[in-house]
Order: C-alpha cells, then sequence, then structure tokens
C-alpha cells in the first residue's frame, strides 16, 4: 500500500490581529467596585489576560471573548455590553463574506477544520455553491471511515489525456501509447491571484507551499524569475507571451505549461511537446457559455487539460452569468454526452471558497480545482482590494515572510484536505477520481424545491 | 386502551380538575413512589393534566433585552413610571426607579398606549434605544427575536406580547418561507381543551404496548458528557411532567434517571457507549440511532475536555482521550442486518418499541420502507439543523438535505408503499416554535423530536462554544463541576416545563384557527400549507401565518 498522504501542520499565530465579529464595551462610570466582579468571574478568563497592542490599538478581550453574555447579564450597573463590529460587516463583499474570511483565517492559523457545538445557524440555502448539497449513505450503504484512518480514502488525481481504450496489437503487444501524466495527492492547484500586492515574495509563498504539499502554483510568464528555479517539480508556467521567447532549457524541464486559448493553440501546443514531450499542457479558457462547444472541440482535436475559469464571484462571462458549478456541469455532461469525458482533464477555478466548494466543483465533473483569493486570505488578507487600486495593503502582504506564509497555506489546505475526507467519508466514496461527476451523491436546490415544494401548491 | 385512544374525542380530551390536578401540578417535586403510582393511570392521554406553569425567571441579574431603557439623571423619582407599565418592566430605586426589567417592554410599539412612559415622564429623563448587546445574539436560524421570545416563554409559559418574532427565523427558505393558511370562516369556537394534542407511538399492530404521548412530541438524545446532569435531569424531569419520553443520547445510562426510567429513550449508537443489556431493558423506547442530522455519515465527537472522570466511568473510556464513534454501524450493511439488530432489541426487551434515527440523504425514502420491513415501530427524521456537542461545520451545513424536504419525501412514499397508517414519523432538527411543529406535521409527520428549544430555554444563546474548554460557559453543555452547578434541576424543569407550555397554547391557537380538533389531522394537510416563494398571498384564500 502507498504511503497515506498526509499534512502535518503546526499552528502560525497571525501577524495582524484578525477582524472579529463583536466587541465588548465595558463602561468604567458608574462601577460599584463589587468586590466579587463579574470580570473576574469570566469563564475564558479573558479580562485576566487582557492586553492592549499598543501599535494597534487593538484589545485582546475582543479576540478572547467568546459571547457567553454573563458578564453583559451580571453586571449590576449593567456597564458591560457587546456591539457588532462594523469592521467585521465590511469585510470582503456579498460573495467573499466575514464569515468565509474569518473561517479561513481559523484554517490558516490552526491548521484545524472548523468544528462547532449546536445546530447550523445559517440560511436555509443560497446562490451558487450553497444551492447544493452532499448526500450521505445511510444504513444500506456504507461510508468510508476516513477521518480516523481505519479505511483510506485518496484524493489523488490525474492530469492528462487518457486514452478511451487500450488498443493491442494480435501479439498483445499495446499499441496505444501512453499520454504524458502528472498526478497530484489532493485536487488543488493554486491559481493566478486576480489581485495582490507586489507577488516577489508572494509567488515564493505559494511554490514552498505548493511544495509541501506536493501541488503545483501556476506562474506566469511576466512574474517567472531565474530564483524559482528549485521549484521547477511544482510550476505549472502560464505562457502569456511569446512562448518562443522563453528560455528552452527551463521549458524542457517543466511538467505542466498552461497556454491561453486562441487560434493558435493547437499549433503552440504541437511546439512546446515538440521541445518537452513530457509535459502536460492545459489550455487556459475563460468561461461562458460557448464553453461547452469549446471543450468537445479541443477535445477531439487532441488536448490534454481544459482549464475552464469563471470569475472572483464564481460568474461565468455569459450576459446573465451563470455559476461556474452549473456550466461547468454542462460542459461536463456534453463531453459525457459526446463520449469523449474521460479522455480530457478538466481544471475549473474561480469563486472556490470553502472546502466544500471543492467537493461541490468536482461532484459537477471537474478533475481538480484551481484557488486562488482563498490563498492570499491565509496571508490574512481582507479581500479589501486595495492593492487593486495600488493603495498599501492594511496586513503587508507584500513582506510576508515565505516560510511562514507557507505554513499558513499549508495548514489552509490540510484543513480543506481533512473536509474533503469527511465528504467523501460521508458519501461513501474512496476515491477524487471517482467523486468527479458523480451528481448522483449530490442534491440540487432546484430539483429538490421542484419535488418537494411545487407540489404542495396543486391545489384542487 | 387502543380503542379509546383512536377515538380520542373533544370530550375525552378535557383534563380532570380533581385533586389528581394539584397532584400532578407539583409533579416534579413529587417523590418517586408517587411518580409511579401516577405513571401507572398515565397511559390513558385523556385524562392528561398538564404541569403547571409557574414563573422561571432568568438565572442572571438581568434579562437580555431587544430596547434598552435608561433612566437620566433628571429624574426626580416621582415613581409615575412604576405606576404606568403593565408589564413590570420598573422597580424602586433609591435615587430613581430601575429598568431592571426592560425585556418586558414593549418597545416603539407602545407609543400609541396612553401608559407610554417615555411620553408621560413629566421630568422626560426616559430615554429608550435599541440594545447593542441584543444585535449580537442569534443566528439565521435562531434569531435574536426567537431567543428572546423562547426565553420569555421558559420564564412564563406565554406567548410573548412584546412585538418579538416568535414564528419564523431568518434562514430564508425552508420553515420560514412556509406559512400556515388559516381558512376563512373555520376556526373553531371552542375552548383549547377540546383541542387534542395526543401521538400514539406504535401504528404496527404487533404485539407490543401502544404508548401514547398526551402532546405530538419528546425530547431528542443529548448524551451524559456533552450535556450537565443537571441539565439532562431538567429535560427528562420536564419530559415525566408532560407524559412524554426524554432520549438519553449515546453515553450512557446515568443512574439519576433510574425513577424516570418509564420516560427514558435510550439510545444505541454507533459507539455502543455505556449501553449494556441492563439499559435496555429498562426502558419502553429504545432508540438505533444511525446517523445524526448535525453530522451525517460521521460519526459521534466527544473532545477530550469534556471526558471527566464520571463520563469516562460512564462510559468505559479514559479520562481526557478524545472519543470518536464510528460510522456507519459496522455491523449493518444491509436491510437484514438493520432487522437483526432491531430483532436483538425485541428479544432483549420484549415491552418495548424500537425507533430508529436517520439522517436525511437522497433516499431517506427508501430507508424509511426499510426500517419499517425491519420491525421500527418509530422513525426518527433529523434534518440538517439539529443540535450537537460538537461537529465539523462543513457537514452541518453541507451533507444531506433540510428536514423540509426530506418529511414531505417520505410521507409521500410511504403513503404510496400503502404502509403509511403503520409507522410513527417523527421529525427532528431545527424545529424551533409551535409554528414549525405545525408546519412539519402538515408536510407529513407524525409528531417531533426537540433538543435545542430545551436548551434555549435554560438560557442558551447558541454562541456554538458547547465543544471547547470547559465547555458551556452557561452551564448547559458541561461536564465541569463548577460550572454544571449554574443550574438547578428545580429550576431547569420548570423552564422547560414552561416553554412546552407556550408551545402547545400555540399550537391549539393554530389548530383552532384550521378547523382542526386532533391534531392527527393536521398529518400530511399540504393544503395548510403555502410557500411564499411560489404563491403570492393574494392568491390564497385565508390568512397567511
Amino acid at each position: 500500500m502507498p504511503v497515506k498522504y498526509h499534512i502535518h501542520t503546526a499552528p502560525v499565530p497571525n501577524r495582524f490581529p484578525t477582524v472579529i465579529r463583536s466587541g465588548v464595551i465595558a463602561w468604567e462610570e458608574g462601577c460599584l467596585k463589587c468586590p466579587k466582579c463579574v470580570k473576574r468571574e469570566c469563564v475564558y478568563g479573558v479580562y485576566d489576560k487582557r492586553g492592549l497592542d499598543s501599535r494597534l490599538m487593538s484589545d485582546s478581550l475582543d479576540s478572547l471573548c467568546k459571547d457567553c453574555f454573563r458578564c453583559v447579564q451580571n453586571c449590576p450597573n449593567r456597564l458591560i455590553h457587546k456591539a457588532l463590529n462594523p469592521d467585521y460587516k465590511n469585510l470582503g463583499d456579498h460573495y467573499w463574506t466575514p464569515e468565509i474570511i474569518s473561517k479561513l483565517w481559523f484554517q490558516a492559523e490552526t491548521g484545524r477544520i472548523p468544528v462547532s457545538g449546536a445546530g447550523y445557524g445559517g440560511p436555509f440555502s443560497g446562490s451558487g455553491f450553497d444551492a447544493m448539497w452532499t448526500d450521505m449513505s445511510e444504513i444500506v450503504r456504507p461510508t468510508r471511515d476516513g477521518i480516523l484512518g481505519r479505511e483510506y480514502i485518496s484524493t489523488q488525481v490525474d492530469l492528462g489525456r487518457k486514452h478511451q481504450a487500450l488498443e493491442f496489437d494480435t501479439l498483445g503487444n499495446l499499441l496505444s501509447p501512453p499520454y504524458p501524466s502528472v498526478e497530484i495527492p489532493i485536487p488543488i492547484i493554486f491559481d493566478i491571484l486576480p489581485w495582490s500586492p507586489p507577488r516577489d515574495r508572494i509567488n515564493h509563498t505559494l511554490l514552498r507551499a505548493a511544495k509541501k504539499i506536493n501541488t503545483f502554483s501556476i506562474i506566469t510568464q511576466e512574474d517567472w524569475h531565474p530564483s524559482l528555479q528549485r521549484y521547477l517539480n511544482h510550476i505549472m508556467l502560464y505562457l502569456t507571451g511569446d512562448p518562443e521567447g522563453f528560455d528552452k532549457e527551463i521549458l524542457k524541464k517543466l511538467r505542466l505549461i498552461e497556454i491561453p486559448d486562441g487560434l493558435k493553440v493547437l499549433e503552440i501546443q504541437k511546439w512546446l511537446k515538440g521541445i518537452n514531450p513530457e509535459a502536460v499542457i492545459a489550455v487556459r479558457i475563460p468561461l461562458n457559455p460557448q464553453a461547452k462547444d469549446r471543450a468537445l472541440e479541443l477535445t477531439q482535436s487532441g488536448l490534454e487539460i481544459l482549464h475552464f475559469m469563471a470569475d472572483e464571484f464564481g460568474r461565468d462571462q455569459g450576459e446573465a452569468p451563470l455559476f461556474i458549478k452549473d456550466r461547468i456541469k454542462e460542459v461536463h455532461l456534453h463531453l459525457v454526452k459526446n463520449g469523449f469525458r474521460d479522455q480530457i482533464t478538466l481544471l475549473a477555478g474561480g469563486g472556490v471558497a470553502m472546502a466544500e466548494d471543492l467537493a461541490k466543483l468536482i461532484i459537477c465533473g471537474a478533475d481538480a480545482v484551481t484557488v486562488d483569493i482563498p490563498l492570499l486570505v491565509a496571508l490574512e488578507c481582507r479581500v479589501c482590494r486595495r492593492c487593486a487600486e495600488g493603495i498599501p495593503c492594511p496586513v503587508n502582504i507584500a513582506q510576508i515572510y515565505p516560510p511562514r506564509g507557507q505554513a499558513r497555506i499549508r495548514n489552509l489546505i490540510a484543513g480543506w484536505y481533512n473536509q474533503l475526507l469527511e465528504v467523501m467519508g460521508a458519501m461513501g466514496i474512496r476515491e477524487a477520481r471517482r467523486l468527479r461527476g458523480e451528481m448522483g451523491r449530490a442534491m440540487f436546490f432546484e430539483d429538490l424545491e421542484r419535488e418537494i415544494f411545487l407540489p404542495l401548491h396543486k391545489r384542487n | 386502551m387502543r380503542y379509546i385512544l383512536r377515538q380520542c374525542s373533544v370530550l375525552q380530551c378535557s383534563p380532570l380538575s380533581s385533586g389528581l390536578a394539584r397532584l400532578v401540578s407539583g409533579l416534579f417535586t413529587v417523590p418517586s413512589q408517587l411518580m409511579a403510582f401516577y405513571e401507572g393511570i398515565m397511559f390513558d392521554v385523556s385524562q392528561f393534566i398538564p404541569p403547571e406553569v409557574k414563573p422561571a425567571p432568568t438565572r442572571f441579574r438581568h434579562g437580555l433585552s431587544k430596547f434598552r431603557i435608561v433612566i437620566g439623571k433628571n429624574c426626580d423619582n416621582c415613581g409615575l413610571c412604576l405606576n404606568l407599565c403593565p408589564f413590570g418592566v420598573y422597580q424602586p430605586g433609591a435615587k430613581r426607579p430601575k429598568a431592571g426589567k426592560d425585556f418586558l417592554c414593549l418597545g416603539p410599539a407602545c407609543q400609541k398606549n396612553e401608559f407610554y412612559c417615555i411620553a408621560r415622564c413629566p421630568k422626560d429623563a426616559i430615554t429608550m434605544n435599541p440594545n447593542p448587546s441584543f444585535e449580537v445574539l442569534g443566528d439565521r436560524r435562531w434569531t435574536a427575536d426567537l431567543l428572546a421570545s423562547t426565553w420569555y416563554m421558559a420564564e412564563t409559559g406565554e406567548i410573548p406580547y412584546q412585538g418579538l418574532n416568535y414564528k419564523t427565523g431568518d434562514s430564508g427558505g425552508g420553515f420560514d418561507k412556509l406559512r400556515l393558511v388559516f381558512p376563512p370562516n373555520k376556526a373553531l369556537d371552542c375552548p383549547d381543551e377540546d383541542i387534542c394534542l395526543s401521538l400514539d407511538l406504535n401504528r404496527t399492530g404487533d404485539e407490543r404496548p401502544s404508548i401514547s404521548l398526551p402532546i405530538p412530541f419528546y425530547l431528542g438524545g443529548m448524551s451524559f458528557g456533552s450535556v450537565s446532569i443537571n441539565a439532562i435531569l431538567s429535560r427528562v424531569r420536564a419530559a415525566a411532567a408532560w407524559g412524554t419520553f426524554c432520549c438519553t443520547g449515546e453515553g450512557g445510562y446515568p443512574d439519576d434517571l433510574k425513577p424516570y426510567d418509564d420516560h427514558i429513550i435510550t439510545q444505541v449508537a454507533t459507539g455502543l457507549f455505556g449501553v449494556r443489556e441492563e439499559t435496555i431493558q429498562r426502558v419502553r423506547i429504545v432508540e438505533f440511532k444511525y446517523a445524526q442530522g448535525a453530522k451525517p455519515g460521521l460519526g459521534g465527537h466527544l473532545l477530550g475536555d469534556k471526558v471527566t472522570t464520571e463520563v469516562a466511568r460512564m462510559r468505559e473510556a479514559v479520562v481526557g482521550s478524545s472519543l470518536f464513534s464510528p460510522f456507519p454501524f459496522h455491523s449493518v450493511y444491509s436491510v437484514e442486518d438493520h432487522k437483526k439488530h432491531i430483532d436483538w432489541i425485541k428479544a432483549t426487551n420484549p415491552r418495548a418499541l424500537v425507533s430508529v434515527k436517520v439522517s436525511t440523504p437522497n433516499d431517506v425514502d427508501m430507508v424509511a420502507v426499510g426500517s419499517y420491513f425491519a420491525g421500527a415501530h418509530i422513525l426518527q427524521l433529523d434534518g440538517s439543523y439539529g443540535g450537537t456537542g460538537a461537529a465539523p461545520d462543513i457537514a452541518k451545513k453541507n451533507i444531506a438535505m433540510p428536514l423540509e424536504y426530506a418529511v414531505p419525501k417520505v410521507h409521500k412514499f410511504l403513503k404510496e408503499e400503502g404502509i403509511r397508517d403503520n409507522l410513527t414519523l417523527i421529525a427532528s432538527g431545527g424545529i424551533r416554535t409551535g409554528y414549525d411543529v405545525a408546519k412539519i406535521i402538515a408536510l407529513g409527520a407524525n409528531g417531533v423530536c426537540l433538543g435545542t428549544a430545551d436548551m434555549v430555554a435554560l438560557e442558551c444563546l447558541r454562541c456554538h462554544n458547547c465543544e471547547s474548554g470547559r465547555g458551556c460557559a452557561r452551564g448547559i453543555a458541561t461536564t465541569d463541576p463548577e460550572l454544571t452547578q449554574l443550574i438547578t434541576q428545580d429550576w431547569g424543569t420548570q423552564r422547560i416545563i414552561n416553554v412546552y407550555a407556550a408551545w402547545m397554547k400555540q399550537l391549539r391557537f393554530i389548530l383552532k384557527r384550521l378547523g382542526i380538533t386532533h391534531i392527527r389531522d393536521l398529518v400530511g394537510r399540504w393544503d395548510c400549507l403555502a410557500h411564499l416563494d411560489y404563491i403570492k398571498a393574494e392568491e390564497i384564500e385565508g390568512e397567511l401565518e
């Protein structure tokens, strides 16, 4: 049996205090100086441990408080209150919500998956990935106990073209030469960041993390720097400019190369194969309503990986934008219908914000998923997008110390990996390869509403 | 007996008004011998006397209020506000009155009243503002309004008047988009007592006892270890007082529960923690927990911090080491195995009914049919909003379908299979109010199973920190000896009794307006519901609520 894939984690504290949902407001005026003050009785000892960060003028009180409200309810003169933190509410946007951002921070800091008591307190469903649920097995379909390690759940996926069927001659010799293929132990590739402060150190950080967890990070041609040579095994180079101008010695050593979609795709692919026949070539294609036809066309022309990109909110480029999971589903099913699905690798990215999105996008037909903004959030990004406007980053990500940043990203991905195991275990699926397109192990909001709630209104 | 229960009519529902009532009203302080006597006659739900509601104010110095009232320094302590306010918001003070109970205040809605203190104060000393702390409370399922109204019900047994939304939450779907449709001119004009809320648990027609509850619910499993012994006993005693049941959860059967054996459902879950032949023989209902709505497909977690000496002894485990229950039952991989399990319980305890608790996968309807043919009396569907001591957030949010889909799906399928009338379908996981109870029964359940509502009655505010460190700072979900003492059993019992007294009022009010005298006639009445996404209020004849 192969060595079990496991990501070792260790806590990596934040450089800056995190923005939290609510704060404590404690008035001094009117204090009765009770001999047994409610502050001394705090179960979590937040008042005893209280400290002030002099540089940022932030109070440790707020980050330690767990909202039990005992002091609020017991102070005789009602001098203690809680209030929502407006900074928290303003984190991110409608898609990258404060809840998502703070959970990503938690995972990057601790390497643990978010666990909590009491029932789910969120909305019934939502748009995008929130409009689907993953299934589980009850009684008759055994689930896989991957968490406790009694049964191994593999999250490995293969990137590259595959034969629909193997051909042999009459003597039993293989006639179909194997295509080059790259295996990654987890179906995640780090994508180009849609925006970020200067990327020098960030790229080093991403590549260190990619190396640590044994996957790839996409690096653009203009970001290429000879100092990145030591990560060649983990770079997926995105050739945006003239490929012929790029150092051929490097191209020869790369395992994954990405090129933009365009008229010359096949030509460039052929040219690259001429230099490095072992490299697997991916084509980066903007996700739009024509995606399914383009996917079929490129698959039939012999391409290896199709990488469909939605925008940072998971939307495609249609006039009435469709969400990535729905469009990828369409692409996947179109390829299935035409009998080509198994020959091609589908990568999809854009709007992948949480571990569950990863599982859901694979269920909808992607072989693996590319992730961008969450990697920045692991480095304490607040999704304020000031960098996109040239305003300095409030948490100074450009100056990140790569080993530290690597550890934060590693923690986050470890958290995602463990959560992927949770949902796969519950679904009774042992292999990420078999999760792909397994829509029978998911439930979609639209289907359930149509099946259950619509008939309620067939009144006589 | 069964005949009588099935015929439970308007007349038979009226309570006895005799000495028995007084006896029962003091139920939770009655010694166990008397309890046993009482239970001997309790099987006839028509004779059931509901427990008495008694005030059970907050354990803390101040209740949490939606509006905050402050009396300024220009107050001359004339005392007018004290006399004006009919709700008792104010208490006398040395320098000026105290608005110590502003959670009883009507808020800005009071403006129209003649006794509106802010307008009447001769010194203009009273100000009212939204309470910032209140905004921090709650979530989309259990909004601050729902929490505060549940606390009010637990304190008084009454339906809130303060203008809190005690009917729906803010989840944007399911229960919160469904409305009950009250048809015009159908409302019943009869005393509350004429509305029967009883629930039969054994519909299979086998030789086992028929158990009927006077109310349409029982209380769900919370293990010793995940919640404190005082919280468990409060729930069990409240269940006994209401003539219903409370499940032990997975984690053993503490000796303190012995006096209440007849009101206990003992749970057999995948870890088999604390399960012995003797515990199975003690009870009238045994529950198989295949899965839990909060973590479908995953086993239970009890984090090491909570495994104290006591807990470890009960579960035959090691102090301080985390306990994980496997998933699934590794002895059950088919309906035949499932039947073996149930047969095993039935052989161990010949008088017990068997309940099967499952969560809500896509094929939940098949699971339901399988469970029926395996011999279950009760099928409990635990939806994905159900409570837990600790579960991965990814599981709570994403795995398995919401309860509001699962119940009508199963109801319909069982009907098509011709076995709907032979199985008791219990819904759980996310039922917050009497309105939710009515909605889920109208969707197809026979009754419900509750848990989080009890916790909220005990002043849980859903901070979601049940699992960390010493556990719940409010003394509910903890095994810490000091924190456990924050709840007394008498107080906890009364709070839970009160909250359900208010729910029964809600339910009777709802049934009367629907023109239904027995709650069993509401089962599967989809025509009593409207989903706001699919039908407009003006398209429906009747009032929506």
